[in-house]
């Protein structure tokens, strides 16, 4: 549970990370100054660090060398020889240790350093600040020291300062070494000087502050300047993507508000031109379509009207043809024929035009298949006996429902029972097979006839495609009936799809959704009847995906 | 100008004898270009019917006139749609054939006018295959429609569908909901005061009245009232019996005497 909500949290994170260039750019700006900043205060801090501590160096070394020369001055005018050892050398270390309190430096005198002798400070024996946690002299300087005759030295250590000890506090420092020798025993004697640097501290510490605030300041201010220039190049980005998709609503007198003469005004005058001329475009278009739709009515009304006088006339002179001679007769017979073919073939024309003007609408209801391929076939019942062909039915037995235009779904029926009949050629029957699940409703009409070569199964909706040129047309269709059918279907958002073997007969099927504009992804009926062949039923299955879509 | 004179007359020589008069007729009229004309100064004693025809296309106008003549029909035709209500006043007819593009005043319109002040049977003549006019036309109270190019036998069926009533084998009156229904009288009342419906409301109402227990599809409706032999469009249906509804049903959105039977069609209520 909080692993799936962390997840979508991220997947929320990841979409406004690839979705919003303001926060890519704010975002890698930001990693970018923090390096550059990262690095100059790097180095300034460095840079700092080690002029303030040479500066030091430099003076505590002369300060040391300053005390070294007035104690041996001291000692040297020590008169005659003085046998307490112990007794000159607190005189020497005292006004010493005295000027270290006031002046802030800590001071060991250790020794004395036998020949040979491993002593150390820690052993006794030295005299220092009382304060002074002695074990502050670090060893490496004290082994430098652990010969008489050693120059002076110096090294950074951390000066640890106790009482009654307990140490009280730790601040780094410079430890300087020099040797005197004490003329009461002769002995070598190391005096170290203990500078802290809690000055120098403190000043480095202050400096690193002062930058490590600017630092921040710098990337807040880095940040913020990134986020308004990437929003004054966005801003105007959003706006033109809202516009557009506005545009693509169709809401096309929306144009992008130009201000200025900068690239991104440019941009808004082209985006605004574009639209323009896109509106110019659709609305030529919309016009077009609206003068085809206009004349196919008017086509339609003015070629109607006369055909009905024509129609009207011939059947008056073909009702009376027996009082015709045989010729005239024969005439009246043949304009009665060919003003049905003419009649069929304008409203089958009519029928397209309307469907290209995109004029056709559907009026639906509940239709039920099983009904419609009844009554269709009570319809064509006579001529399918005038070809001696028996039409079958295979109904499921229940009610196969759709929502559909009656009178569409009965002119597909109708044309594919005609196709059918047209071409069973030497076989004497059709089936019909209805079905239908929740999703679908379908009907397939088989036929045993010639059958369809490969790659003609999509070509039979085209307008006005005959199987064989030389083939003659019988049942006088107007080669228009399946182009209309496919464009029913399609209206209803279903599928007509046709399947066909030379020899072995066609199956044309049509699937309508149970409820229109659902998506269909199913038949209950399969487009490749069981009675073929088995890799009949294998090649279909390859090429499904194709004719379903 | 002599084609049509030419056509009635090649008509003449081998239509039945009672048509000649009537042919001849139209074939002068056609001449001298009326607006109206009619044959009612020549009363045909064997008419079957006087049949109105409202159609600005000449040609077409005749041609139904000689369709007609040969079926026993006398006919006038009128080819403005302003001329039509004063025409259906002189001749009286028993059907309206109807156009619905017409100069002057559209046919809808016509329709409409007619059907004010009476229920005579109005059959459209559409040229336009668009569903929308013939809802329109049937609203405005047109009872069937004929799209044009139509067969003349079509339209005669549904001329001959409209003139022909129930035969009035009926003595007994029928009841229907609360309604009394005298056939023979062609009288529909409640409570004795009679409710005024088209004869083609009446015909539908009757059909329904006369088998109470059974549900008439909107195709057997259309086979009894219309007298379709083959499925036709069952709008004529559905909006034929909103009309009838909105005479007959004490509320019409809550009907109780001619009831919706859901996927099936329509019945008698049986209040």
């Amino acid at each position: 549970m909080l692993r799936s909500r962390g997840r979508g949290a991220l997947r929320h994170t990841w979409t406004f990370w690839r979705r919003s260039i303001q926060a890519r750019v704010v975002v890698a700006t930001v990693l970018l100054s923090i390096l550059a900043v990262g690095a100059v205060g790097l180095f300034l801090s460095q840079q700092v660090r080690s002029g303030l501590l040479e500066h030091r160096v430099s003076l505590v070394t002369a300060e040391a060398a300053n005390e070294v020369r007035d104690a041996r001055s001291r000692l040297s005018a020590t008169p005659g020889i003085d046998v307490d050892a112990s007794g000159e050398r607190r005189d020497l270390v005292g006004p010493i240790i005295q000027r270290g309190l006031t002046r802030g430096f800590d001071v060991v005198l250790a020794g004395p350093i036998e020949r040979g002798g491993d002593g150390h400070i820690a052993d006794g024996g030295a005299e220092f600040t009382p304060s002074l946690d002695i074990s502050s002299v670090p060893l490496s300087l004290e082994r430098h020291f652990a010969d008489a005759g050693a120059a002076t030295a110096w090294t950074y250590a951390s000066i640890r300062s106790q009482s009654f000890g307990q140490i009280t506090s730790t601040v780094p420092g410079i430890v300087v070494g020099s040797q005197v020798v004490l003329p009461a025993d002769g002995h070598t004697y190391t005096l170290y000087f203990l500078f802290p640097l809690q000055n120098e501290q403190d000043t480095l510490q202050l400096v690193l502050r002062a930058m490590a605030a600017a630092a921040v300041l710098l990337v807040l201010l880095v940040a913020g300047v990134a986020w308004l220039v990437a929003r004054q190049v966005v801003t105007p980005i959003r706006l033109a993507r809202q516009v557009a998709e506005r545009l693509a609503a169709g809401q096309l007198t929306e144009r992008l508000r130009v201000t200025g003469e900068d690239d991104l005004a440019r941009l808004a005058v082209s985006f605004n031109q574009m639209a323009t001329s896109l509106q110019r475009q659709i609305r030529q278009l919309e016009e077009l379509s609206g003068v085809q739709r206009r004349f196919t009515s008017d086509v339609s009304h003015e070629l109607r009207t006369p055909l009905t006088t024509v129609r009207m006339a011939s059947e008056v002179i073909y009702d009376a043809r027996d009082t015709f001679d045989p010729a005239t007769a024969r005439a009246a017979e043949l304009l009665q024929g060919e003003l049905d073919r003419f009649e069929r073939l304008l409203v089958d024309l009519l029928e397209i035009s309307r469907f290209d003007a995109g004029a056709a609408r559907l009026e639906t209801d509940s239709v039920d298949l099983v009904t419609v391929v009844r009554r269709v076939i009570a319809d064509s019942v006579r001529l399918a006996e005038q070809r001696h062909v028996e039409l079958r039915v295979h109904d499921p037995g229940h009610s196969c429902l759709a929502e559909a235009d009656v009178r569409r779904v009965e002119r597909i029926v109708r044309n594919l029972i005609g196709n059918a009949i047209d071409h069973a050629g030497t076989s004497d029957h059709i089936d019909l097979y209805v079905d239908g699940d929740e999703h679908s409703a379908a009907v397939a009409v088989r036929d045993h006839g010639v059958g369809l070569a490969p790659g003609e199964s999509s070509m039979v909706f085209n307008r006005f495609w005959r199987a064989d040129p030389a083939r003659a047309r019988t049942t006088g269709g107007t080669g228009l009936g399946l182009s209309i059918s496919l464009e029913d279907s399609q209206l209803h958002g279903g599928w007509l799809q046709a399947w066909g073997k030379p020899g072995e007969g066609a199956q044309f099927r049509l699937t309508l959704p149970r409820r229109t504009g659902a998506p269909l992804h199913r038949s209950p009926i399969p487009l490749v009847p069981r009675d073929a062949g088995p890799d009949a039923r294998r090649q279909a299955a390859a090429n499904a995906s194709e004719a379903e879509r | 100008m002599d084609r049509p004179g030419l056509l009635a007359g090649a008509i003449l020589r081998c239509g039945p004898s009672r048509d000649e008069h009537d042919g001849a007729f139209i074939g002068v009229a056609a001449r001298s270009g009326a607006a109206l004309r009619h044959n009612r100064s020549v009363p045909n004693e064997n008419s079957r019917g006087r049949i109105l025809v409202v159609d600005d296309d000449a040609s077409l106008a005749e041609m139904l006139s000689i369709v007609l003549g040969q079926e026993g029909f006398d006919s006038t035709v009128v080819h403005r749609g302003d001329h039509a209500l004063d025409a259906f006043h002189r001749y009286k007819p028993d059907v309206v054939l109807l156009d619905l593009m017409l100069p002057g005043v559209d046919g809808i319109e016509v329709c409409r006018q007619i059907r004010r002040e009476s229920g005579v049977p109005i059959v459209m003549l559409t040229a336009k295959g668009d569903t929308g006019d013939v809802v329109v036309g049937l609203e405005a109270g047109a009872d069937d429609y004929v799209v044009k190019p139509f067969k003349p036998k079509e339209l005669i069926a549904r001329i001959k569908a409209r003139v022909r009533r129930f035969d009035a084998v009926d003595t007994e009156p029928l009841t229907i909901g609360d309604l009394t229904i005298d056939v023979t009288g062609h009288i529909v009342s409640r409570d004795g005061a009679a409710i005024n419906l088209t004869p083609l409301e009446f015909d539908l109402l009757v059909c329904l009245a006369r088998k109470p227990n059974q549900v008439f599809s909107r195709d057997v409706l259309l086979e009894q009232v219309w007298g379709y032999r083959h499925a036709a469009d069952t709008r004529l249906v559905n909006v034929h019996v909103q009309r009838l509804r909105s005479k007959v049903e004490h509320d019409p959105e809550a009907p109780e005497i001619v009831v919706t039977v859901r996927g099936v069609g329509y019945k008698a209520g049986s209040v």
